[in-house]
Formats: structure tokens, sequence, C-alpha cells
């Protein structure tokens, strides 16, 4: 079955009669249903509709999450009191490497680029579907394998994986890991990774090549700009990860001695391919975020975002200098070029920064209203802030030789994961919920599980940083009543059950909007981007027409013809696009 | 760079002379006061890290606390910042704001400014590092016949197992080696240095990749197989400092602890000869203690370490090799 792809016909305010400020769905609102397949379980399983998949991989990646915070809840209890023994040292060696792992491969990856770029980009470029359909039904049915694959090592002999999620040579060969945990890890890894190397063949290309009749280069949403950046390091980096797992593979079952000292190989030169594929999987992980976060902000300050080409460029420096960085996870080896690296890693710090002013300047002087998914924007910008910060000091190898794999360290990556993949993350959600389910969350939920999450946030990480400096290490099952870390571990450990349970209310608050739907309509919050001009949830093909692609908020310009983005210089604009029958409104508007 | 141990300026003189006329002098006296005895008191202010016994260790928190200074700066600007325009741009009308979306003279400003800012910390990161790293090369031994001629070097070769320690003295035939450190009061074995004197240690391992880390002289660095690191520390004062194992290992990493005793050099060689008169030699000595392992424990598919660590000398491969 293929699917046609339609160019949408571009319609003018004057043709729908009107600007009214809810879209067309009134008049179009049923337009492209019908085209599905088979319904319920079978449309979800022969589904090749980017909306099905997308909301395949987000309940799939959000359970990864809750297991994974399940997980962290033990890992906190167990680090309350010096010998607390909740659990073994074993079983807690493989909680914390499931913690890590389910979290970073399986969680905040493919629920930014599996879930929501998968529903939002389409979308947001014009495009009917995904550039490859079945590709991207591929992609799902290898996440989730892998997702099975690696939880299902709980169930073999000798555990699930033990080595840490970064799996260290010669911590993982057969000798010292000799349990089928560690071959299903390894199995999970390699199916995850051509997951999500076919879904950044899909978003480059879709990007490139789907979008509508005048969405340029300049005129994409960051969020579809950083997908696509991201897109392309995940085609950089994936395929190192995939040979390095081969590789260590081949180490415990094959008699090779790639990464033994003993046959003449190298320990050293896993940790050179891990983090090649590692620190860029780091902005893997955050770009998306970023982006949601620049489409969110604008919407809830009424204003266009700030410096969007400026966005642009950082986004691409991030990803162009996160490729130059990763022995700065080596400092501490003793065998890399320390001056290179923390240079390298410094200057990232540059386009991070130009970021945050952008974001700030975003809000100036807009009309600032607080719904959910701006709470937690606003929730990320702080707690992301402490997270740069204290990676500036990280950069520095002498610094590192301080902290490096302290709590100080687990501090900090906390500080800038939870700040993208939670944060940024459930703000995204709360923000795409209605136009993914035609209804709302409720706001009273929201606020409360944004509150918990943020106090509980600080309660739990920042005592991380003081125990680092007191010479905590990480992944440790028990320490010394003597060392005097007990009382800042009680501490972490309440601000973890806070964490935790402010979840509760995010599940009630999907449960309740279940139940009782308030509909949403097609653009609740006023919002910017293409992807509000259609109904919600979209119909199959997403749009039956489209407004003017001017900037890179149609659907704003739409709404609101005497505020519309101005276009300074008509010059990246493509002989595509449209005749514009619209006037453009005489001089900037005050 | 003041000393830390030169005293604030203490504003009392003025309040002593009261009246009127003193309050105000006081209030001037505060005011230039307080920064001076902010910056008096804490040139280098500790923000949770030890000062550091080793002179690398001390350069090394200087660092880390000009750094964090810094960043406490920028940082709390950039977190005011955002608090303000949150608090001073909330919703206060239906009017749709001015539509601007760039402005090039700022721009500019915030990619300019941290450059600076990171080649200023860049600058500072190169000058600490290249002190830490700096290595004397070891023609002069310090030996049991106390140091010969040249700058003295104690060479120690530190073998991380696991999952314990082994120190051997090269110069002064001295090894001290034990495992599976948990228990009241037990940290494990025991490396006695001399205060004053330049340390050179050899770091390897012979199985998984180890963390040496030690909090009070701000240091750490992996023990790997088939890497050989070699380091200074030049230790500034007496006293016993806790170490540990920070690189995940296996099991029982969480148990791999030793410390560092750092005594006068006569009492260093005192302990030496005592060691060696005990049988602690570099072949074949005794391991420390060797505990059973904790109760909390089960061992799965890992087996209890291998108790003839104290026949694994330093340099030679370890008997886990791969079948």
């Amino acid at each position: 079955m293929t699917t046609t792809i339609e160019r949408p016909e571009v319609i003018t305010p004057e043709e729908l009669g009107g600007p009214d400020g809810h879209g067309p769905e009134e008049q179009h609102g049923d337009a492209g249903h019908g085209h599905e397949g088979p319904s319920g379980i079978l449309n979800w399983l022969t589904s090749t509709d980017h909306k099905v998949i997308g909301v395949s991989y987000m309940i799939t990646s959000l359970v990864t999450f809750f297991i994974a915070g399940i997980m962290a809840m033990v890992i906190r209890s167990q680090l309350l009191d010096p010998h607390t023994s909740l659990v073994s040292f074993q079983t807690y060696n493989e909680l914390f490497t499931m913690h890590g792992s389910l979290m970073m491969y399986l969680f905040a990856g493919p629920f930014a680029f599996g879930g929501l770029a998968n529903y939002i980009v389409p979308l947001q470029v014009g495009a009917p579907d995904m550039a490859f359909p079945r590709l991207n039904a591929l992609s799902y049915w290898l996440y989730l394998s892998g997702v099975i694959t690696m939880l299902s090592g709980f169930l073999v002999a000798g555990g699930a994986a033990s080595f840490g999620w970064v799996s260290y040579a010669p911590l993982s060969n057969a000798t010292n890991s000799p349990g089928a945990g560690s071959d299903l890890w390894l199995m999970a890894l390699a199916l995850t990774g051509f997951s999500a190397i076919f879904t950044g063949v899909n978003l480059v290309a879709t990007i490139f090549y789907l979008r509508a009749p005048g969405m340029t280069m300049f005129r994409i949403p960051i969020f579809s700009w950083n997908m696509l950046v991201t897109a392309i390091l995940i085609l950089i980096a994936f395929p190192v990860l995939f040979a390095a797992v081969v590789m260590l593979f081949c180490d415990r079952h094959f008699g090779t001695h790639i990464f033994s000292v003993q046959g003449g190989g190298s320990p050293i030169l896993w940790q050179h391919l891990f983090w090649f594929f590692g620190h860029p999987e780091v902005y893997i992980l955050a770009l998306p975020y970023f982006g949601m976060v620049t489409d969110i902000l604008p919407v809830f300050s009424r204003k266009p975002v700030f410096g969007y080409k400026g966005m642009v460029f950082a986004t691409m420096s991030i990803a162009g200098l996160s490729t130059g960085v990763w022995a700065h996870h080596m400092f501490t080896t003793g065998v890399v070029l320390l001056p290179f690296f923390s240079l390298l890693s410094y200057l990232i710090a540059v386009p991070t920064g130009i970021k945050f002013f952008n974001w700030i300047g975003t809000m100036w002087r807009g009309q600032l209203s607080f719904q959910t998914p701006m709470l937690f924007c606003v929730g990320f910008l702080l707690v992301f802030l402490v997270g740069g910060v204290t990676g500036v000091l990280l950069a520095s190898p002498p610094v590192d030789f301080l902290t490096h794999d302290t709590y100080y360290v687990v501090a900090h990556f906390h500080n800038v994961l939870i700040g993208t993949a939670v944060f940024a993350g459930f703000g995204g959600f709360y923000f795409w919920y209605p136009k993914m389910f035609g209804r709302m969350l409720r706001e009273s939920l929201g606020k409360l599980h944004f509150w918990f999450l943020f106090v509980g946030f600080w309660v739990a990480f920042m005592p991380q940083y003081l125990l680092g400096l007191h010479g905590m290490p990480r992944r440790v099952a028990s320490y010394a009543p003597d060392t005097g870390w007990t009382t800042l571990n009680v501490v972490s450990t309440l601000g973890a059950y806070v964490i935790g349970f402010s979840f509760f209310f995010f599940l009630i608050n999907l449960w309740v909007s279940w139940r009782k739907p308030v509909p949403s309509g097609s653009n609740p919050w006023d919002a910017h981007g293409l992807e509000w001009f259609t109904t919600s949830p979209p119909p199959h093909h997403n749009y039956t027409h489209l407004p003017p692609i001017r900037s890179e908020r149609p659907t704003w310009d739409y709404n609101h013809p005497e505020h519309r983005t101005i276009v300074h210089k008509p010059k990246d604009k493509k002989s595509s696009d449209p005749p514009d029958r619209t006037k453009e409104p005489a001089g900037a508007p005050s | 760079m003041t000393d830390p141990s030169t005293g604030p300026i203490d504003p009392s003189p003025s309040r002593v002379r009261g009246g009127r006329g003193g309050r105000r002098r006081w209030i001037t006296a505060l005011a230039i006061g307080a920064p001076l005895l902010l910056a008096g008191c804490n040139w280098y202010p500790s923000y949770g890290a030890d000062p550091g016994v080793t002179r690398q260790g001390h350069n090394t928190f200087k660092l880390y606390s000009g750094m964090t200074t810094v960043g406490i700066i920028v940082g709390g600007a950039v977190m005011l910042l955002i608090i303000w325009t949150v608090l001073r741009y909330r919703k206060r009308s239906d009017e749709i704001p001015k539509q601007f979306h760039e402005n090039g003279p700022i721009e500019v400003l915030y990619t300019v400014v941290p450059v600076l800012i990171v080649a200023v910390l860049f600058v500072f990161t190169v000058i600490t590092e290249n002190d830490v790293d700096a290595t004397q090369s070891a023609t002069a031994s310090f030996t049991s016949s106390g140091p010969s001629s040249g700058e003295p070097v104690v060479d120690i070769t530190v073998t991380a197992f696991q999952w314990g320690w082994r120190f051997d003295y090269t110069g002064l035939n001295v090894g001290v080696a034990g495992e599976l450190t948990n228990g009241p009061n037990n940290h494990g074995p025991q490396m006695v240095v001399p205060v004053g004197e330049t340390l050179q240690i050899t770091l390897v391992s012979n199985d998984t990749i180890h963390g040496f880390y030690l909090r009070d002289f701000n240091f750490s660095r992996y023990a790997q197989p088939g890497v050989t690191n070699i380091f200074d520390f030049n230790v500034l004062r007496a006293g016993t400092f806790d170490g540990q194992c920070t690189q995940f290992c296996g099991l029982y990493h969480s148990e791999m602890l030793f410390s560092i005793r750092a005594v006068s050099p006569a009492a260093f060689e005192t302990w030496a000869s005592a060691e060696v008169a005990a049988g602690h030699t570099l072949q074949g000595s005794p391991s420390g203690a060797e505990n059973n392992p904790p109760p909390n424990t089960r061992i799965t598919s890992t087996p209890p370490p291998n108790s003839g660590s104290s026949a694994a000398p330093s340099a030679t491969t370890n008997a886990k090799a791969p079948a």
C-alpha cells in the first residue's frame, strides 16, 4: 500500500471568510477522515501514520520512564542510611545500570525524536506524513523490541547488565560480566540504535523534501530545525555506537581481543568509541528539548521567537562542537590531550548562552501567561541554567580531577537531563497534548505536577553537589557511617520521593482528561506553528488546506493579520512561494 | 592573592567612637568593609571542597574556587534576569505586545562576552593543569638510606585490583596491600608518605578500570589495564586522608577504600624500616585485612575475589585473564 502525497491547497483568509481566531475546523473539521485503514488494535499494529507511531513511541517511552523512575526510588532508598540493605550489591548495580540505560537510550531520546518529533515535525513543516512511513513503523517496532530486550535482562540467570550505562571495557567483557543480561543489553542497544538511525533518515528526508509551499528553510519552526540537526547528529553518532557494540559482542563471544590488553587490544578504545557516540548523544537528547522550549515560550509571551537565525546557528554550532568534545569524559584517563578537549567544551557554553539570552529576549516585553507548558519551560530555564554553569566548571580538567565520578557529576547531569527531558519534555507534552488528542489536560493538576517536581528537584539534587564535593563517589551501594554523608543523602532521598510523588498528578491528569474530556479546539493556546492550523487531532493526512506561509508562525499570522511577523528581506523567498493574495500590512505594527 | 590567614578588616574601631557622626562613619566602614571582609576572609571560598593538602591539590582548589565564583556571578545574574523577566512581564492586559524579534547589537554582545569569559577561564585552566600534571623525572630516589642527591622522589607503584589496593615502594622494598574493606573503622590499606617530599605515583591496574581518588588531594586518576599513569604529589601537612575507588569496577566497588597517612620524613623512615622488618616487602608480602564478603551481598556470577592477591605483585599480569 503506497501513500499518495497530495499537496494541499493554499487558502487565504478571504477564502475562509476571514480570520476567526479558531482556525478553519468548523468548515473542514472532518476532511481527510475515512482514509484510515482498520480500526482498533489492528490499526495500531499496521499503521504507518506518523501520528499513530508518534503516540505509540510516547506511550512506550513514558512507560520506560516510569519503570526507570521506580528504579531511581529504590536506588535513593538504598542510600538513605550508610549500610541499608534494601537490595544486595548485585541488585543495586543492576538497578543503576538499568536506570541510566533506560533513561538515556530508551526514554529521553525516543520520547523526543520518536515521539513528539514524529508527531509534530510533519505537521510543522506541512507534510502529510513522514517521508518513509513504513520505515517509520519499522523504527517503532525495533524500538519496542529494544525496550523489551533490555528489560528482559532481569529475567535471566545472573540478572540484568551491571556495568553502568557506559559499559566500560574490560568490566563488560565475558570474564567480568558473563551473564546473558549483558548480551541482552548489547542487543537492546543494537535494536534501538537502528531505530534511531531510521528515524534520523526519515526526519532529514521529511524536512528537506516534504515542506509545504512557502515553508523555506528559514521559516521552519525552531523545534523542527532542532530536530533536523538532531537527526544529522544521530546519523553521525549512532553508527559508531553500533560498531562499538558489535566489537564488544565479538570480544565476548568470538574470541576477538579488540578491547582486551591480553590480546593486544585497547580498553581505552571502548571509551573513545563510546564517547564519540556519547557526547553527541547528550545533544541528541538536549536539542529537541531546546526546540520545544523555543516553540513554547513565544506562544505564552505572545511574541515571535527572539533571534530566530541566532537560534538556528547556535543549534548548528552546538552540534558541530559536540562531535569534538568526547574526551572531556576521559580527562582522568591521563591519555587524552587536555587543552584541546577542554577548549572545545568551553566553547559549547557560547551557543548555549546565546540560546539562553534569546529565550529571555523572547519573553522580554511580552505578555507572559503561566499555563502549565509555560511553567515547565520556565522551570527548564532555571534548572538547566545550573546544569550549564556546572558544566562549564567540568570542562576544566583540574576541576574535573576534583569532581570526576563523584556525586557532583551525578548532580550536574541530572540538572541537565531532568531540565531537558523532564521539564522541557513534559512542557512539550502538556503543550501538544491538546493537538494530539483534541482534549485539554487540567491546569490545576498540571500546576501541582510542576510545583512538586520543581521543589522536589532542588531538594533532591542540590545536596548531591555537596555530597560529591565531600567525596562521595557515584555508583556506590553503601558508604561508611563516619563519612558524614548521611544527612545530605537523607535530604536528597526525600527530594526524590517528592519528584516521584509529583507524577501521580500527571497520571491523574491523564486519567481525568480521558474520562471527562474537555474539547480543546484546534488552537487552544493561540499558538504560532503550522500544526495549530489543522484540527485536533489532525485528519489522516494532516491538512486539507494551508494558510499562506510567510514566517515561522503561519497560524499566528493568519489569526492576527494586524500583528503579522515582519519579513525583512524577501531574499530567502523561493519561486515556489504561492501568490500572496492578502495585503502586506503597511509599515511595522506598533 | 590574600593569604586566607590574614584577618578581615574589622569595622569595630569606628563603631567604638559612637555618636551620630560615628554612626555614619560606621555605615561607610561597613559599606567598604563588607566586600573587603568577604574578599579578605574568603579570597578562595571553599564552596564545599577541600583546600587541598598537596601543592597540586591546592592549586586545583584555587581554580575550582575562582571558577565557581565566576559561575555564581554569571549564572546568578542570568537567573535573576530570568526571574525578573518572568515577574516583570507577566500578563497585565490582553493587548498584543510589540512583535519585535531581533536586536543585532545585543545579539553580538551576548556572543562576544561569553567568548571572552571562557577564554579567560581557559587560560587559568591551562596554567593550573600544567602544574597539576607536571612530573619530575624520577632520577633520584628516596631510599632507605635517606634522600640521595638531587630532588628527592618517593616512588610508589599503586596497583588497583578487584577489590583492593597495593602500594609498592620500589626504592624502599616495602609493599602494602589490602582488600574488601567493609567494616567499622576499617578504611582499607594505608599508604604512608612523608610530608614535604615529592611523591611520584605510578598507577596501574591489571583487571578492570579503577579510579584512584582522594577527596583531600582534589585529585583523581584512572588505573587502567594497558596504561601506566604517573603523577606527583607534594603533601603539605601531616594527617590521615581517606581515598576510594571512584570508577565503577564491579560487585564490591563500594568497598574499595584506602587511606593515606602523611607523616614527617623521619617518622616515614622509621615506618619503612618497621615494615621491612615485619616482612611487608615488595614480593610476597602478606596482604592486609582479607575480610569475608559483607553480609548483604549475593554473589551470582562473579566469583569472590581471588585470595591470591598477595601473590600478585604489581608488574605481572593478573590471574583473571580470559581463557
